[in-house]
C-alpha cells in the first residue's frame, strides 16, 4: 500500500525538478541515518577500533618514554604461556567469580523470598537492602576496608564476644572471601529486585493447589517456585559473572591484589602490567585473554538460553 | 500467618539489614570522630568534631574534585540521553537500508567491556595529547559501551510505542524530527529516567579510567580523590577519608530515598538488559 502510494507520489512529482528526489520515504531514511550517526561513530571509535587495535598491540612492544613501537610477533603470547603468575591470576579470577555468584544469588533469593511474604513494611526493607547499590562504590569499599582492618570495627565486635578475629585483608585465607563479601552486599539488591519480580510472577493458583494437596512449604519452594523462576536464576547468574570479571576498584582499594597474588584478578593484573610496569604490549595480550573469556561466557549464555527455550516449548 | 512466625520474620529481616545499613552509618558517624577515637567501637562519637570535614578541603582541592565529578557525570548523562534516544528511536521506528546490520554493529558493543579496550584507548588519547584531561572520561562513556547499552534500552522502549500515534502526527503534517521530539520523547520519560540514573551512577563511580588517565590532583574525580587522604607516611587518615566518602555518598542517597521507586525499577531494568 505504502509502496503504491510512494510510487504514485513519485510519478506525480517526477517532472517538477530536483526537489522531487526528496520523497517522504527518502527524507525518513536520511533522518534515520543522521539519528544513528553519533551512536554508530561512537561504537566504531570506542569499541571496534580499539578491539582491533588491542590485537595489533599485543604483537608489539610499546615504550612510552622512548616512544618506540616495535613489532615482536608472538613474543607476548609466549610470555603469557610462561608467566608463572597467570595460573594464580586465573585461579583468583575464577574463585572471585564463583564465590560472588554463589553467595550473591543465594542471598538475593533469600531476601526476595522474605520480602515476598505478606508482611507490613517490606517496602522499607527493600529500600534498605537496595541502598548500597546507590552508595558510591569507592565510599562503600573504603568504609568496609576500614571495618576489616586488624583493629577495625569487625574485629572490635568479635573481641566483645571473646573471638580473636584475623587480619581479614592481609591473610591469605580471608582476603578473597572479604572482597567477595564486600561486593555481594554492595550489589545483591539488584538481583534481589529481579528475583522478587520473578516470584511475584508465579501464579497464586499453583501455590493454592499444592497447599490443598498437603505439600510442605519447602516442597512447594523446591518443586514449584524454583523451576518457575529458573530463567531468572540463569539470567542473573550470567549478569553477575560478566560483572564479576570487571572488578577493579574493590581489589585496588582493599588488597592491592595481595597477599601475594591471592586476590590479583585478571583486570587488576592487566592494570598492573600495562599501567604500573608499562608493559603495554603484554597488557594488550592480557586484554585479548579477558575478551576471549567474556566471549566464551556469552556464547555459553546463548547456548543455555536456546536450551531453555527448547525445554519451555 | 501466625504471630510467632511474623516476629521471627521481622527479626530475621532486621538482622539481615545490618551489613547493608551499618557500613553507611559507620561511615558517617566515624567521620565525626577525632583521630584518637577512630578505632573505638562506639556507635556514636563521644567527642564530636567537624575537624575531619574541614581537613578534607585543606588536604586536597576537594571542592574542585567534587565539581569535576559532578560536571563530568552531568555532561555524560545528557550526552548519552541524546545519543541513545536518537539512535534507539531510529533503530526502532524508521526503516532504512542496512538497518539490521548497523544495529548489530552497535549491539556487539555490549559484548566488550571497557576494561578490554583501555590499553589501545590510552595509546590513542596519548597520541592526541588528551591524557591528563577529562576528555577520555567524557567521550568513552558517552559514546562507548555504556552508551550502547542505553541505545539498546531506548530501542526496546520505542518498539513498544503504538504506530497509530505517529500516523496521526504524520497526517497533521509533522516530519520525523518533530514526531520524535513532540510525540516519542515525552512518552519515553520512564525509559529516559532509567537510562539517566544508570548513566549518572556509572560515571560517578568510574574508577579504572580516572586512575589510568588523570595524574594531576586538581583534575581528579571523587573516587580517585577518596583514596588519597594519607599522612606523610602513607598511613590512612581514616576520619578524613570517611568524611570525604560521606560527602560523596550522602547526596546520591538523599535523591535515592526521594525517588526510590524510579531508582530500584530503573536500575534493575537496565541491569537486566545489560
Amino acid at each position: 500500500m505504502t509502496v503504491v502510494m510512494d510510487r504514485a507520489a513519485k510519478a506525480r512529482s517526477a517532472p517538477s525538478g530536483p526537489r522531487s528526489f526528496w520523497t517522504t520515504r527518502r527524507r525518513d531514511q536520511l533522518t534515520g541515518y543522521l539519528f544513528i550517526t553519533p551512536a554508530l561513530a561512537g561504537a566504531v571509535a570506542f569499541v571496534f577500533l580499539p578491539l582491533v587495535l588491542v590485537v595489533w598491540y599485543s604483537l608489539h612492544e610499546w615504550n612510552v618514554l622512548a616512544d618506540t613501537f616495535t613489532f615482536v610477533g608472538a613474543e607476548n603470547y609466549r610470555k603469557l604461556a610462561d608467566d608463572p603468575n597467570v595460573p594464580a591470576v586465573l585461579r583468583a579470577t575464577g574463585l572471585f567469580s564463583v564465590g560472588l555468584v554463589v553467595f550473591n544469588l543465594a542471598l538475593a533469593l533469600l531476601l526476595a523470598v522474605l520480602l515476598n511474604q505478606k508482611l507490613r513494611g517490606t517496602t522499607v526493607f527493600r529500600v534498605l537492602f537496595f541502598s548500597p547499590v546507590v552508595v558510591s562504590l569507592l565510599a562503600w569499599t573504603i568504609v568496609w576496608g576500614f571495618l576489616l582492618q586488624d583493629n577495625g570495627g569487625i574485629n572490635g565486635l568479635l573481641d566483645a564476644i571473646g573471638v580473636d578475629g584475623p587480619n581479614w585483608l592481609r591473610s591469605g585465607g580471608t582476603a578473597m572471601a572479604s572482597v567477595v563479601v564486600v561486593q555481594v552486599f554492595k550489589n545483591v539488591g539488584l538481583n534481589m529486585v529481579l528475583f522478587l519480580a520473578a516470584l511475584q510472577g508465579v501464579p497464586q493458583e499453583l501455590y493454592e493447589a499444592a497447599r490443598t494437596d498437603g505439600a510442605s512449604a519447602w516442597t512447594v519452594f523446591r518443586r514449584i517456585t524454583l523451576p518457575l523462576i529458573s530463567p531468572t536464576i540463569l539470567l542473573t547468574s550470567i549478569i553477575t559473572v560478566v560483572g564479576s570479571l570487571q572488578v577493579f576498584a574493590q581489589i585496588s582499594v582493599l588488597t592491592q591484589g595481595g597477599p601475594g597474588t591471592s586476590t590479583t584478578v585478571l583486570v587488576y593484573y592487566l592494570y598492573q602490567q600495562a599501567f604500573q610496569f608499562h608493559a603495554f604490549g603484554y597488557g594488550a595480550t592480557l586484554s585479548v585473554l579477558l575478551f576471549l573469556i567474556v566471549l566464551a561466557l556469552t556464547v555459553l549464555q546463548w547456548q543455555m538460553r536456546k536450551r531453555w527455550v527448547f525445554h519451555e516449548s | 500467618m501466625s504471630h510467632r512466625s511474623k516476629i521471627f520474620l521481622y527479626g530475621l529481616l532486621l538482622v539481615l539489614c545490618v551489613p547493608f545499613v551499618f557500613p553507611t552509618w559507620w561511615m558517617i558517624t566515624s567521620s565525626f570522630k577525632p583521630n584518637a577515637e577512630i578505632f573505638s567501637p562506639s556507635l556514636w562519637p563521644s567527642d564530636w568534631t567537624v575537624e575531619p570535614w574541614r581537613q578534607v578541603f585543606t588536604m586536597q582541592p576537594f571542592a574542585q574534585q567534587y565539581f569535576n565529578s559532578a560536571y563530568i557525570a552531568v555532561v555524560v548523562t545528557a550526552g548519552t540521553l541524546a545519543v541513545a534516544a536518537m539512535a534507539g528511536y531510529a533503530f526502532a521506528r524508521i526503516r532504512f537500508p542496512g538497518q539490521n546490520a548497523l544495529f548489530l554493529i552497535v549491539l556487539t558493543g555490549l559484548l566488550i567491556p571497557s576494561e578490554v579496550t583501555i590499553v589501545p584507548l590510552f595509546r590513542i588519547f596519548n597520541s592526541l595529547g588528551l591524557v591528563d584531561t577529562h576528555w577520555p572520561l567524557i567521550l568513552v562513556p558517552m559514546l562507548g559501551p555504556p552508551s550502547v547499552l542505553a541505545t539498546f534500552i531506548m530501542r526496546q522502549f520505542f518498539i513498544t510505542l503504538p504506530g497509530e500515534l505517529e500516523e496521526a502526527a504524520r497526517m497533521d503534517g509533522l516530519g520525523r524530527p518533530a514526531i520524535f521530539r513532540k510525540i516519542a520523547l515525552p512518552l519515553a520519560r520512564p525509559a529516559l529516567g532509567a537510562v539517566a540514573i544508570f548513566t549518572f551512577l556509572h560515571s560517578w563511580n568510574l574508577y579504572l579510567e580516572p586512575v589510568v588517565y588523570i595524574s594531576s590532583q586538581e583534575k581528579y574525580t571523587l573516587p580517585q580523590a577518596l583514596t588519597q587522604f594519607t599522612d606523610a607516611y602513607q598511613g590512612q587518615l581514616w576520619n578524613v577519608q570517611l568524611s570525604a566518602a560521606s560527602m560523596t555518598a550522602i547526596p546520591v542517597l538523599i535523591v535515592f530515598v526521594i525517588a526510590q521507586r524510579q531508582f530500584i525499577e530503573g536500575l534493575a531494568h537496565t541491569g537486566l538488559k545489560g
